[in-house]
């Protein structure tokens, strides 16, 4: 079981959280409609770091985003909603992309 | 509730017991810090601001459930009172005060195998250094969602919605008796 960090209560395990997908989408209405749609439809699938929204549902109900890595569930970093992604290294040496696992791995 | 209180362990000699709670006032809050602070005056009872914390005094708790939102409990008979004091206290200051009385029931977990029964469905760390005396919190029990705050080492006080209050009552009868 993933234990996550909510910037509110500290680390909790992941059954009290649902994910709440892409984190940092800006909404932009006054757009043509090819780019509304990318708003609206067209997200990120990176196989590595990526940043997502959280909400603890069973727990203090605030959403919230964190820096997950999307190969081996390693989660770099927990912030509040509204504050920026933070700058994390990499975590495979040498800053390179991460390896593939067994998913069971944490970060360093 | 009467299938609830059917529902439960005898109790007597054992590790662990769990009985329902009387009927209390329970009163959701939510506001800012300045509406914490009139709610604390007018309540009589500190709300905590430390993330995961309950307050309480002879008669009243406030439980911190999130960063703007607590759950207030009292004597049953002064749900009335309460609400009128705390709106006036409040009038002036954006806030949220929902009577949530008969949304859920109390259970109180006693015994030296207190944790130990509720860690068979609830995955948080229970042992007194990661959860103290004082602690409390929206969790998960079996799957349900619950609020859970320690009032001793060896005494919980669970808020279960009702409509879950059978389940839970059940499942925590099913598993005392792999306790022991």
């Amino acid at each position: 079981m993933l234990l996550i960090p909510c910037p509110f209560c500290g680390p909790r395990p992941e059954l009290e959280f649902r994910n709440a997908g892409h984190a940092h989408v800006t909404r932009n209405p006054a757009v043509d409609d090819p780019a509304w749609a990318e708003t609206l439809f067209f997200r990120d699938n990176p196989k590595g770091i990526m940043a997502e929204r959280w909400r603890h549902v069973s727990g203090c109900g605030r959403f919230f985003n964190v820096l997950r890595d999307t190969v081996s569930d390693a989660i770099l970093a927990s912030y509040k909603a509204g504050e920026p992604r933070p700058d994390v290294p990499l975590p495979g040496p040498e800053g390179e992309a991460p390896r593939i696992g067994a998913g069971d791995e944490v970060a360093p | 509730m009467t299938m609830a209180a059917r529902a439960l362990p005898p109790g007597a000699g054992a590790l662990v017991s769990v009985a329902l709670v009387p009927p209390a006032t329970r009163l959701s809050f939510r506001g800012g810090p300045d509406a914490a602070e009139a709610c604390a005056a007018a309540f009589g009872c500190d709300l905590p601001r430390r993330a995961c914390r309950a307050a309480a005094t002879e008669a009243r708790a406030a439980l911190w459930l999130g960063p703007d939102e607590w759950l207030l409990l009292a004597p049953e008979a002064e749900t009335a009172a309460l609400v009128a004091a705390i709106g006036a206290g409040l009038a002036a200051v954006p806030h949220a005060l929902v009577d949530v009385s008969h949304r859920q029931v109390g259970f109180a977990i006693a015994g030296t195998q207190a944790a130990t029964l509720l860690n068979t469905g609830c995955p948080l760390d229970l042992d007194p250094a990661a959860f103290p005396v004082g602690m409390c919190t929206r969790t998960v029990l079996a799957k349900c969602d619950v609020a859970l705050w320690r009032r001793g080492v060896d005494l919980f006080r669970l808020e279960v919605n009702r409509s879950f209050a059978d389940y839970v009552a059940g499942y925590l009868r099913v598993a005392e008796r792999g306790l022991g």
